[in-house]
């Protein structure tokens, strides 16, 4: 008994996290629960669409039944200092940022790492659909999770060895199917509860008229231009268009027109047809390796360059300070910087980082 | 690894002497009190023996006796009923309290002003959370319909003069209120001693069940009805009584009352223990309360710098339970307004910590919580 170890899980009273927890005290560990509490716009009691009072209490529930501890701590500034400035910040600067990027990297690992540390955790788990791989006595490689459908790999490229090192996936070896019938196995009370969202401290999951309530000077209209110059009509502020917005804009053309780059020295929506969209070149900068070690030699790898996307074949040539250039075999027309560029090797996630240009 | 339970001022388990007393009444003497057969007399019977001994350790009538369903019901009814019907009878407007009146009281004042366009004024309190009755006595008006202190505070354990208070509320002829929840559980509970017209009670807080407390209300004083209906409770809670809660509640408090000077003096000697070694060897923590004037079982810190809430993780994750007065379990800690508002800078108030004993903490558990708390304070102040 004295050499069982201690793992804490982050639980959101959802299916996955509530039956990760569930095998991990199956396998005889000494199972902690945790739940973070996230900074939202509705102030005063936190409604973050993540860890709402509901989700806390359904987590709770869980942690009773399967008869482990569990404890609610406070990341309320944290995550508002690191996820939601950045994010606004990204914005005014004409990027798409992802925020679940950041907040796995500084608050989910990082914040909640030490945290789990002091509670006395020997490992951290999550229910992300990944897998890791002992690859020699220390290191460990970042898998795909088995369910193509559910790889949450993307997500967790941002990653270092330290903390990999340090967790576990208890999911990855299953299908989402599989986990929803081990949830009626283990007779977990799993209400149904949407997915852990993406932008969950936006109060309507607008993040459009977040950014109106949270930096009023991104509402800064200016032209939106032609590839050549052209002025065709006048956009509300860069940062209420994607990269590839087709709708929306206000522009009436001969052939549909697309947002193709923000021209932040102009203010500027620089739009035009979509093959001239397509691009097979970006630059990315910011990368985690995930080993470790930046790779001395270019590399053929596998790349996606939003997590929905299908991966593509490209030539990466590592450079300098964690940036590296990716040349693409086949063009793409939704590259939009601020997203995360993710390289594979078949089903070894290598690594990635934040999309330039 | 056997947990140790530190957090008797946030509920203590039942007495087995109480349980023992209960059971009855839950299978035997299940009727109602209200109902005329044999069954209804068995179960009134217990009721009024109940209403007897609770009124017998109060040091008042039977029919002073009100039975409500916890502390803050009859916080509630305490000052809800008193000002309302004082309004009414005398035009009075003015409610006088303490700013670290427990939430039944604070919550309640503040509905009564808001809803009920009374005056709302805040007694001042010393560094230790003390309410003066010099104070009191500049304060009091013909208008003041109710004043409430609470005899003792439940996050920094700091005494109250309740006495005195109550002299001075006499002589003006204004209803005076003492939240005794924490108070009763240590303290004798003679109502006449302490010149209160009401005072609430809670039986969870001394080894009797929860879901169930009382209200002391002076022979003469009109209250409006917390929850009308039926004529239970002389008119002023109206439901079928909660027989076998009552029963146990009456022997827990006959036991503690019996008992409270030999328990408290067990209790004071952990308490000073725990006291001398945190401020010996944890840096930068502070008292908080009155270092003597305080509950026997009632030690309470502020730790700079630390998260009171997740100090209390980690430490419940060694074995150890305590509480924290900014900590709540839903892990969205505000800085203690008690602390705040007894002057503590914002580095300090979201790390309070409070450690309160019971009659069956040992010495050896003590020492394993104090040879532990340095090195989780110190790492908490790490994260």
């Amino acid at each position: 008994m004295a050499d069982k170890r201690t793992v804490v899980v982050a639980m959101s009273g959802g299916v996955d996290s509530s039956v990760a927890a569930a095998l991990l005290k199956e396998r005889g560990e000494r199972v902690i629960g945790v739940m973070l509490r996230l900074w939202s716009e509705s102030e005063g009691d936190s409604r973050n669409r993540c860890c709402t009072v509901d989700a806390l209490s359904q987590a709770r529930y869980i942690a009773g039944e399967l008869d482990i501890p569990f404890y609610a701590i406070d990341a309320k500034d944290i995550f508002h200092e690191v996820v939601v400035k950045s994010f606004i910040d990204d914005y005014a600067q004409g990027l798409t940022p992802n925020p679940c990027l950041v907040c796995n990297r500084h608050i989910k690992w990082g914040f909640m790492y030490e945290r789990a540390r002091a509670l006395g955790g020997d490992f951290m788990a999550t229910g992300h659909y990944a897998r890791l791989r002992k690859k020699n006595a220390v290191e460990v490689e970042l898998l795909k999770g088995l369910d193509a459908q559910k790889d949450q790999s993307y997500f967790l490229h941002v990653l270092n060895q330290e903390m990999l090192q340090h967790t576990l996936f208890p999911l990855g070896e299953y299908t989402k199917a599989e986990v929803r019938g081990m949830a009626r196995d283990f007779n977990l009370p799993v209400a149904k509860r949407p997915d852990s969202q993406d932008l969950c401290f936006v109060g309507d999951g607008d993040y459009r008229e977040f950014l109106r309530r949270h930096a009023p000077q991104v509402e800064n209209p200016g032209p939106i231009l032609s590839v050549r110059g052209e002025k065709l009509g006048s956009h509300l502020g860069l940062a209420f268009y994607t990269i590839g917005q087709r709708k929306g804009l206000g522009v009436f053309a001969p052939r549909p027109l697309y947002v193709i780059a923000k021209d932040l020295a102009q203010n500027a929506l620089i739009v035009g047809e979509q093959e001239e969209l397509r691009q097979s070149q970006l630059t990315v900068r910011d990368i985690n390796w995930i080993s470790g070690a930046t790779p001395q030699q270019p590399f053929r790898a596998e790349v996606k360059i939003r997590y929905k996307a299908n991966a593509v074949w490209g030539m990466v040539t590592p450079e300098e300070q964690n940036q590296a250039r990716v040349k693409l075999e086949k063009p793409l027309h939704d590259i939009t910087p601020g997203q995360a560029a993710v390289f594979y090797d078949g089903e070894i996630c290598l690594g990635g980082g934040t999309i330039t240009k | 690894m056997k947990n140790i339970y530190l957090d008797h001022a946030a509920t203590t388990p039942l007495d087995s002497r109480v349980l023992k007393a209960m059971t009855p009444y839950f299978t035997q003497h299940f009727g109602n009190p209200s109902s005329v057969h044999s069954f209804g007399q068995n179960a009134a019977a217990g009721l009024e023996r109940a209403r007897a001994i609770m009124a017998q350790y109060l040091h008042c009538q039977p029919s002073e006796v009100v039975f409500t369903s916890c502390g803050s019901e009859s916080d509630n009814l305490a000052l809800r009923g008193a000002a309302l019907t004082t309004r009414q009878e005398r035009g009075a407007n003015h409610l006088l309290i303490s700013p670290i009146e427990h939430p039944a009281i604070l919550r309640t004042a503040q509905q009564l002003q808001d809803l009920f366009g009374f005056e709302l004024e805040f007694l001042p309190v010393d560094k230790y959370g003390r309410v003066t009755p010099a104070e009191v006595a500049k304060r009091i008006r013909p208008e003041t319909a109710v004043v409430s202190v609470m005899y003792a505070n439940n996050e920094v354990g700091t005494l109250n003069p309740i006495a005195k208070i109550g002299e001075i509320c006499r002589e003006a002829s204004v209803l005076f209120h003492t939240d005794a929840v924490q108070a009763v559980a240590h303290l004798p509970a003679n109502v006449q001693k302490l010149n209160v017209a009401l005072l609430s009670i809670g039986a969870h807080k001394f080894y009797g069940p929860k879901g169930v407390g009382a209200l002391y209300v002076r022979d003469g004083t009109t209250l409006i009805p917390s929850q009308a209906g039926g004529a239970q409770e002389f008119g002023l809670r109206a439901g079928t009584e909660n027989v076998p809660y009552l029963v146990g509640m009456a022997e827990a408090f006959r036991l503690v009352q019996i008992e409270h000077s030999q328990r408290s003096t067990a209790s004071k000697k952990l308490r000073d223990r725990i006291i001398a070694r945190v401020l010996e060897e944890i840096p930068h923590a502070k008292l908080t309360g009155h270092p003597s004037q305080r509950l026997p079982n009632h030690a309470s810190f502020a730790l700079k710098n630390v998260d009171g809430n997740l100090l209390v993780a980690m430490l419940d994750a060694r074995g150890f339970a305590c509480s924290s007065g900014s900590a709540c379990k839903t892990g969205n800690p505000k800085p203690s307004g008690v602390l705040t508002a007894l002057g503590y800078s914002p580095e300090w108030t979201k790390g309070g910590l409070r450690v309160t004993v019971g009659k069956d903490t040992t010495s050896d558990d003590v020492e394993a919580f104090l040879d532990t708390l340095p090195d989780v304070v110190a790492l908490a102040r790490e994260m």
